[in-house]
């Protein structure tokens, strides 16, 4: 009796650890799904991974640095779209500017469009700030329609006290247009 | 009436006969042994893919692999270069898959975990025997969907899942539409739910059943490596399952996690990959170190020396694991400060591995040495564990990362440590128990042949390789330049080699079960004070039946 005693108290204690046990793992599959906005805001945050931030306007002036930004587009394959970027613009760093690439639906069909965009170096993601982008909306075009799209961005001087960034000239802002 | 219950089912505690021991078997020496032959049968395979790739890289120029696709696929003529190269890509992926998940985990975990750890804290059986079975089983099923995935459509046009064991977005996503990558993602989603079963089960058993008077810093040094392992598990498997998830849903429901066009980013897949895949090579390496330790105490008849710094290194080993994964995305564009600090998280992984190196190493020292197979095995785990690491703290600096990243110089590092580590200590364990699991005696002269065919082998295959990769020779493709020849068929040659060894191994097998030299019950003498050895060889079906007194 006292024998079958012990067995069913190491039952339930053996069944109250995999409880546990498997708590955790629940635990780790929710984290793993958590990951997915936390990584999303901390890039926005950070600017991780070339993520540019967002800005009213620049509060901080200009300083003497110069520093080029090269403007670039990719087209996501099959999408009848042509998009002609900005050229290079080379101002002080803390220059509002405002640049406009040109897209052109190449298709007689009405086309929708939107861009996820980056910058590189990607270390340079934190400094990069768009007060306007035509990224920030879904853009339609009716076929063969040629639109403007306007990009007003400022290079904040702040980068020019990280260290890691002393030897960067030139700051490439990239979009890749993906079909809606 | 409960009394009477219990001597019934006392009455009914035999052995089971015929399929149904091992289809229903719910004894751990019964599953360890299923895992320990499920290993072997998924190692032959596992082998015979990089054979093929060794074959097809003994010489420059494109050979075996085209003629290969024709065989098995069918493919016309014309369309078998491009069928070929892409066969390539599958075996890596297949071998490296298999390799992971279907032999080393199932051998030193499963297979070894299964048959000692009761034996070795005390324990009647597993806490929860019937899920053991479940774990066991689940895995021949995901074996059998990873070779599935090979004979389905994976790019448009051609056979498999070429993209490497990591299943990287976007190729794994966008860029092979056809149903192998699925097949690849269920498999390990199965292998996975194994592991995780029998990681519950292997710590509820250590944290509930040890003998009385074993507490858990009097419990051996392999049931530790076995609890630290299991609990990298749990943390780890869930990520992959919960990335390989997303992988699932954004290819088949148009969700959106790894794809730019929706938002997502696949650089997010890769920071939840390693954050499960570094871990993951301390869960195939961990258990082989809790083997190391009882061979070489038991060899060189000395307790192991600074026990407490041992367990202590090896929950430091598995905690900073954790917290060092994005040393495989160097090159991934993270910034200097964020690779500053994985560097230094990367190399301090050193010390706790070198206090195990050094703690072997002092074992040995002054002890009345015996250079048995197994002590030769462990010594030379010891040796090649050694030369892993060192290439290890080379790639762990990012800026050496940047020539060496997908050369085959991590190539040549990652089977140093797992090849040439995990797997010798699979077959150190495997000659150091099997008198004890089969009751019978092998040759010692044809294990210790094996031994050393197999260490000039293997070394010959990966020693070549780290040439290859200083040179520049980039991983995963079927070409190279001239260039890379020479050493190229050196390590082609070291596979030859490595076959001879493996040829020698099943000699010393057939040798062992068909003399049938009855082996003690602790043929190792006085050395060998672990639990397991106080019982007979082969240990009775049920042991323990009284619990031990551990003092």
């Amino acid at each position: 009796m006292s024998v079958l005693s012990t067995h069913d108290q190491k039952n339930s204690a053996n069944r109250k650890l995999m409880g546990w046990l498997l708590g955790l793992t629940l635990v780790m599959l929710g984290l793993s799904f958590a990951a997915v906005p936390l990584y999303d805001l901390f890039c926005r945050v950070t600017g991780f991974s070339g993520t540019t931030q967002v800005a009213d306007a620049n509060p901080k002036g200009t300083i003497a640095r110069e520093m080029g930004v090269r403007f670039d587009a990719t087209v996501s394959p099959g999408l009848p779209l042509r998009v002609v970027p900005a050229r290079v613009e080379t101002d002080p760093m803390g220059t509002v500017r405002t640049v406009v690439y040109r897209a052109t639906n190449m298709s007689n069909e009405p086309l929708g469009t939107t861009a996820s965009f980056n910058v590189a170096p990607l270390t340079t993601g934190g400094y990069f700030n768009k007060i306007e982008c035509f990224c920030f909306s879904e853009q339609f075009l009716e076929p063969y329609e040629t639109v403007e799209m306007p990009v007003t961005y400022f290079v904040d001087p702040d980068l020019d006290l990280d260290d890691t960034l002393h030897t960067i000239r030139q700051i490439t802002l990239s979009y890749t247009f993906h079909a809606l | 009436m409960a009394q009477a219950q219990a001597e019934l089912a006392h009455d009914n505690h035999g052995t089971p006969t015929g399929w149904k021991r091992w289809f229903y078997s719910t004894n751990h020496k019964d599953i360890g042994t299923l895992y320990l032959y499920f290993a072997i049968f998924a190692g032959v395979i596992g082998g015979a893919l990089s054979g093929f790739m060794r074959w097809e890289l003994a010489e420059p120029g494109i050979q075996i692999f085209p003629g290969l696709a024709q065989l098995v696929y069918g493919v016309s003529a014309d369309a078998s270069i491009d069928a070929g190269k892409h066969m390539f890509n599958v075996f890596t992926t297949a071998h490296g898959l298999i390799m992971v998940f279907f032999v080393v985990m199932p051998a030193v975990i499963g297979g070894f975990g299964n048959w000692f750890v009761p034996l070795m804290i005390g324990a009647p059986d597993m806490a929860f025997p019937r899920m053991n079975n479940i774990s066991f089983w689940l895995l021949p099923s995901a074996l059998l969907l990873l070779l599935i995935s090979l004979f389905m459509e994976g790019p448009p046009g051609a056979m498999g899942s070429g993209g490497g064991w990591t299943v990287y977005p976007p190729y794994a996503t966008a860029g092979q539409p056809g149903p192998a990558v699925d097949f690849v993602i269920l498999s390990i989603h199965i292998a996975g739910a194994s592991s995780i079963l029998g990681a519950i089960n292997f710590i509820t058993t250590i944290f509930n059943m040890r003998a009385p008077g074993m507490t858990m810093f009097k419990m051996p040094l392999f049931p530790w490596a076995v609890l630290v392992t299991a609990f990298l598990l749990l943390i780890a498997l869930p990520v992959l399952a919960g990335a390989i998830t997303m992988l699932l849903t954004d290819r088949n429901f148009g969700t959106a996690f790894f794809d730019p066009a929706g938002g997502g980013d696949p650089i997010l897949y890769q920071h939840l990959f390693w954050f499960f895949g570094h871990p993951e090579v301390y869960i195939m390496i961990l258990p082989g170190f809790g083997m190391i330790s009882h061979i070489i105490s038991t060899f060189s008849r000395k307790p192991i020396f600074g026990y407490l710094a041992m367990v202590y290194a090896m929950i430091a080993i598995g905690a900073v694991g954790f917290i060092v994964w994005a040393h495989h995305m160097y090159t991934s564009g993270i910034s200097l400060d964020t690779q500053r600090y994985f560097v230094a998280a990367t190399m301090i992984i050193a010390v706790p591995t070198g206090v195990k190196i050094f703690s072997w190493i002092a074992t040995m020292w002054g002890g009345s040495i015996r250079f048995t197979t197994p002590m030769l095995w462990a010594i030379g785990f010891i040796f090649l564990f050694t030369v892993g690491g060192v290439t290890g703290v080379v790639l762990a600096n990012a800026g050496a990362d940047r020539a060496l990243h997908d050369t085959y110089y991590v190539v040549a590092h990652f089977h140093y440590v797992l090849s040439l580590g995990a797997v010798f200590t699979i077959f150190a364990g495997w000659y150091y128990w099997f008198p004890k699991m089969y009751g019978v005696m092998y040759n010692e002269f044809l294990g210790k042949l094996h031994f050393w065919i197999m260490f000039i082998g293997v070394n010959l295959i990966f020693f070549p390789q780290h040439f290859l990769g200083l040179a520049g020779m980039p991983r995963r493709y079927i070409d190279y330049p001239d260039a890379y020849t020479f050493w190229n068929s050196v390590s082609s040659w070291g596979y030859v080699v490595t076959i001879v060894g493996m040829f020698v191994f099943l000699v010393a097998m057939i040798d062992a079960w068909s003399r049938k030299r009855k082996a003690a019950d602790n043929p190792w003498g006085e050395g060998a004070t672990t639990l397991e050895w106080t019982l007979s060889s082969p240990p009775p079906y049920h042991q323990f039946e009284n619990l031990p007194r551990f003092k």
